[in-house]
């Protein structure tokens, strides 16, 4: 049924920021191929049913505007891998914002 | 690698082979007190990374919460637009990574946009106007800044690393995305100007947003292609992002139109990419090729529950909306019998508002006009600033007009009074008072000063009492010369004929 | 000095249940300190012998917030029916004083700066954090052998898992390190592990507990809920931690089902006029004997009860599992994206040369397990735009269907009830390379977290053949958990009345097993 390639497990570590090894692509596409005949077994069902997507029945739960304190920035930036002048500190970024 | 790009045709020339295709995305950051998901200050220029909380940072574990006023906020814009307000509507994820969006997904809407299907009837220059259609208008939420660090330029490509200040992350936006626009031909760049203009104001006259697009508060994207004349499939696309201001809008496009064409012309096919508008040389310069199409993998919000506005809520702020600019103007030009072009240069003088006002405060429409398209016109000129950023307010103006028309001060008059408001010398009361500008009107003293003169140029006087009354003009001038401007010349005018004894 | 060395005299308070302890408490028959310190000392002593539920004990925190119970005691003030009673907290729960880890290294070491809706709750209601226990990583697995920090070994045999993801909060409550504890439940993550100890463990309905501060595995199914070692226990801090929050959009604003007044209802062990079904397509092939047996005994004792017992059939349930198995891992690709190196946690290979999206490649790489990473891959390739249809979507119609099934089981029964899971606790080792047997064991819990209806796990009694605890999984239609409890009270007590001893009273003590070798 379905057919994961190493090249497919490649692309999908590619857009979920996984720098998997070469090792774990074979152990992968074996481990991803096998799950996916398991949970495809889904496509067997009608396609008139309606989605589900919340189960709780809930609408319009909305927050009034009014402000609420922030975090203490030392705070959180004391946390953070790096920092400097009260900002987050990170590496050099290389695309655009898609 | 640098690709030297065939020189741009111009827009004339682009439309004897193609017609342009526009697609217009706005982004408007709403003034909501808090963001569109936690109760952070929404705040342009706070000090980085005050503004900040488990929500908008992203911190494992942490939850959106729906700002209430945010989705009132674009349900009104929606109906501004002549939307309709969809009854269920919901937040989806659009996932991407990258190092300004905390949660590496941006909640958004995707299928079900809470407004859709409206337009807007754009006001161009000579008068006509072009209707846009408006596809949808979706809430989400904007992202953090960065600064780059390191490298020569400060931007993006060569900094060493980057700071991020998540201040701006979590801040309501609306994205309002306009239906192709086709047919515009060679008039396209100024319908995209003109097209964010009337949004802008628009947005502004309903109050949710600053609409400064020089603060980022309202960014425009301009998708442009071009199909050869009398074809009806779309060319392929560029986007080029956050052009910052109304003329870049459409430099822009005009650029975008005369390059592709080159591209077209000279045998090239233009690659659907991302651009990028530089102010300086009015050109656009290639971003990220989008070779593949991203795929954000969107799905339903689990962590938010779906939007049902009632049509009694609806109806409710469909009620509230103000006038709306085009109708304001429409009512505005009929009140006081302008032609177009006066009200058009009303508008392009951005005096419409100011004259308005002025006239709320009592005064004639004619006057008002007057004295804002041109005295104070001039003024704003001498002093570089926006008619708007004058020191002197509406009401003020119309006081100095209530006070000519009282006969208080004459026209000359009123100008002094209005130079000392703009000086800061207080309200036309203060200034009057304190620089002693009212006319004399006190007839005993002015025919005292009208005898003075007649006595001093008596061959004037006998030339009046022969009937030349044109002569009165030079007792007229000295007595208005002896008052310094303070008297009504017509009276003065009158009074001297009166005791020469000629009849007039 | 531990517990063990107290001698026959002296009675073990990590024997007793939370009611218990809180009513002496309560009454100053002992003090909230001597409580606390009991069950520190038995955490020592048994996670000496490696059991390793604990990734985190706050042994000084908790002491101070016991006397500080105590004071308010002598002072005349009891927050709530649980004051002065320990409780453990599952660590992808977030804690402002202890580190939160999800049992990742990609979390290691993060302190956190707030606390969760449910962990500031418990403090005002008074109960004592003793420290986070181990799971799963970011509560993926049903086996406890995903943690970063090491497996969690079974009570009832060292050589066998404690189920998962909750498996530290269950093995802690089955060996008495602790009377009550926290866990959450995506797909059965409280509900097996408790069957595979011997404890009870609840997942309430979708919404009537905050998840404000669960570190998200799949919003949609993801809910916390209590373990104890009886009934009654459970839904004591089920009550303490359930109810409205507005942090949480999700959470449902209506009150909480009377779970505590159900489970002394039950008690009074009488369930006549109560419809339980049970689900055909939960038991039977692929189940083992002695499962089936226990199962099938628990049964007849219901209807010794009173209740009376139909068969009902949900056919989409079938299908439960591999839906689950495409919702899961797609909202856990999106939950997982924000641990990247950036704003907190780990960050891997940050020398200077390499772009933001390397570190975060590397650090992601570096920082998840390997059950993670199947299972973030999996989502990214059921929501890709290419399969979304097919997958993603095709599962989310299949939640209606069992949406639906639940509701016309609902008409004719007032539960459901099923074994908790398919066998007992596995050997350690055993399906680690074979992730799709490990999906296996949440074959019974996952409808319930499809359709957000509650699920109560109740031990059962022990399967013939390897002597592992069995559970018994009674199923409620939504805000109507209460139901469960009274079933699962009445149950237990017509259970242990038949033993002539407390079910919970029979776990091995690895402690003594360990000083006696
Ligand atoms: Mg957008
Ligand atoms: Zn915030």
């Amino acid at each position: 049924m379905s057919d994961i390639t190493r090249s497919d497990v490649a692309h999908l570590a590619r857009l979920a920021r996984l720098a998997v090894t070469d090792d774990e692509l074979d152990v992968f596409s074996g481990q991803l191929d096998a799950i996916l005949d398991t949970v495809g077994r889904v496509s067997e069902i009608d396609d008139d049913v309606p989605p589900t997507s919340h189960v709780a029945p809930l609408t319009n739960v909305l927050r009034a505007d009014e402000p609420e304190p922030s975090l203490d920035r030392e705070a959180v930036l004391a946390g953070a891998p790096a920092a400097e002048e009260g900002r987050f500190r990170v590496p050099r970024i290389l695309g655009e914002e898609p | 690698m640098t690709t030297v790009e065939a020189a741009p045709y111009t827009v004339e020339e682009v439309c004897e082979r193609f017609d342009p295709v526009m697609g217009l995305e706005v982004h408007v950051e709403l003034n909501t007190a808090t963001k569109m998901f936690c109760g952070c200050r929404n705040e342009f220029g706070a000090e980085p990374n005050t503004n900040i909380c488990p929500v908008c940072l992203g911190l494992p574990g942490a939850l959106p919460r729906v700002n209430a006023r945010a989705v009132e906020s674009a349900v009104t814009i929606g109906l501004a637009l002549n939307c309709s307000v969809r009854e269920r509507s919901g937040f989806a994820r659009k996932n991407y990574f990258y190092p300004d969006m905390p949660k590496n997904f941006q909640i958004s809407q995707y299928e079900d946009p809470i407004v859709f299907d409206g337009y807007l009837d754009v006001p161009l220059d000579d008068g006509s106007t072009w209707r846009v259609e408006i596809e949808r208008a979706h809430m989400e939420e904007d992202t953090g800044k960065s600064l780059h660090m390191g490298g020569a330029t400060g931007r993006i490509h060569g900094a060493d690393y980057s700071l991020l200040d998540y201040n701006r992350a979590g801040v309501p936006l609306i994205e309002i995305v306009t239906r192709p626009i086709v047919g515009a031909g060679t008039r396209a760049p100024e319908v995209a100007r003109a097209y964010v203009s009337a949004l802008r104001d628009v947005v502004k006259g309903l109050g949710v947003s600053d609409v400064r697009m020089d603060q980022g508060s309202m960014r425009c994207d301009a998708n442009v292609s071009l199909m050869p004349k009398g074809s009806s499939t779309f060319g392929t696309r560029t986007e080029t992002k956050n052009v910052n201001s109304l003329r870049s809008v459409e430099r822009a496009v005009r650029y975008e139109m005369g390059r592709q064409a080159g591209v077209l012309l000279s045998g090239g096919t233009v690659r659907q990419e991302t651009r990028h508008f530089d102010e300086q040389s009015g050109t656009t310069s290639p971003g990220r090729a989008k070779e593949t199409l991203a795929d954000y993998r969107y799905f339903p919000e689990p962590d938010l529950v779906p939007i049902e506005p009632s049509a009694e809520w609806v109806e409710g702020l469909r009620k509230e909306l103000p006038e709306r600019p085009w109708e304001r103007r429409a009512r505005i030009q009929s009140d006081w019998g302008l032609s177009d072009e006066e009200l058009r240069d009303l508008v392009n003088a951005d005096a419409l508002d100011l004259v308005a006002a002025t006239v709320d405060a009592g005064a004639s429409s004619e006057s008002a006009r007057s004295w804002w398209v041109s005295y104070l016109a001039q003024q704003a000129n001498t002093q570089g600033v926006a008619l708007t950023e004058l020191a002197i307010t509406p009401e003020q103006v119309a006081r100095v007009i209530a006070l000519v028309s009282e006969g208080t001060l004459t026209n000359k008059l009123a100008r002094q009074v209005v130079d000392g408001v703009l000086a800061g010398e207080g309200s036309p009361d203060d200034v009057v008072a304190g620089r002693g500008l009212a006319v004399v009107s006190d007839d005993s003293a002015l025919t005292a000063a009208v005898d003075e003169a007649l006595a001093a140029q008596p061959a004037v006087a006998e030339k009046i009492r022969a009937g030349k009354t044109k002569a009165a003009g030079a007792i007229v001038g000295a007595v208005m010369k002896a008052t310094r401007g303070q008297a009504d010349a017509a009276r003065v005018n009158e009074l001297v004929l009166e005791r020469v004894g000629a009849s007039s | 000095m531990s517990s063990a060395d107290n001698g026959p005299g002296a009675e073990d308070l990590t024997r007793l249940d939370a009611a218990e302890l809180a009513r002496r408490v309560q009454a100053r028959e002992v003090s909230s300190v001597e409580v606390t310190r009991a069950h520190l000392e038995r955490i020592e002593a048994v996670e000496r012998t490696g059991l390793n539920a604990f990734l985190h004990v706050a042994a000084d925190a908790a002491l101070a917030a016991a006397a500080a119970v105590d004071d308010e005691i002598a002072a005349g003030t009891v927050r709530g029916p649980l004051a002065g009673v320990p409780v453990a907290i599952k660590d992808n729960m977030i804690t402002r004083d202890m580190p939160t880890t999800c049992a990742s290294r990609i979390l290691d070491g993060w302190r956190p700066p707030y606390d969760a809706t449910v962990v500031r709750r418990l403090r005002e209601a008074g109960l004592v954090p003793l420290g986070k226990t181990n799971l799963d990583e970011f509560a993926m697995g049903g086996s406890n052998e995903n943690s970063a920090y090491g497996a969690v070994r079974n009570p009832w045999d060292p050589a066998r898992v404690p189920g998962g993801s909750s498996g530290g909060s269950a093995a802690a409550t089955a060996v008495g390190e602790t009377p009550l504890a926290l866990g959450s439940d995506t797909g059965g993550s409280i509900r097996q592990p408790g069957a595979f100890t011997g404890t009870v463990g609840v997942k309430p309905t979708y919404g009537t507990v905050s998840r404000y501060g669960l570190v998200a595995f799949s919003s949609s199914l993801d809910q916390i809920g209590p373990f104890g070692r009886t009934v009654l226990d459970a839904a004591m801090l089920h009550e303490v931690v359930g109810g409205h929050d507005p942090c949480d959009q999700t959470s449902i604003d209506a009150p909480l089902p009377p779970v505590v007044e159900a489970a002394l209802a039950g008690a009074r062990g009488d369930l006549a006029g109560v419809r339980v079904g049970v689900v055909n397509e939960l038991s039977g092939e692929g189940f083992q004997t002695g499962v089936l047996s226990a199962f099938t005994d628990a049964v007849r004792v219901l209807t010794e009860l009173g209740a009376e017992v139909v068969e009902v059939s949900c056919p989409s349930f079938t299908l439960g599992l591999p839906a689950y198995y495409l919702i899961a891992p797609s909202e856990a690709s999106s939950n997982l994206a924000r641990f990247d190196a950036m704003r907190y946690g780990l960050r891997v290979g940050d020398d200077g040369s390499r772009s933001t999206d390397e570190v975060m490649s590397a650090t992601r790489e570096a920082g998840f397990g390997a059950e993670v990473k199947r299972r973030i891959m999996i989502g990214t390739h059921a929501l890709s735009a290419g399969s979304y249809d097919a997958l993603y979507g095709k599962a989310q119609k299949v939640r209606t269907l069992v949406v639906r099934d639940f509701s016309a089981a609902f008409e004719r029964c007032d539960v459901l009830v099923s074994p908790t899971v398919p066998t007992t606790a596995f050997p350690i080792g055993d399906r680690v390379d074979d992730p799709v047997s490990m999906y296996l064991a949440d074959l019974c819990t996952i409808p319930a977290n499809l359709a957000g209806i509650a699920g109560l796990s109740v031990p059962c009694g022990l399967a013939a053949e390897d002597g592992m605890p069995v559970g018994l999984q009674v199923m409620t239609p939504a805000l109507a958990d209460d139901r469960a409890y009274r079933v699962g009270a009445a149950y237990e007590l017509a259970r242990d009345t038949a033993s002539g001893v407390p079910f919970a009273s029979t776990v091995p003590d690895p402690a003594a097993l360990q000083g006696a070798s």
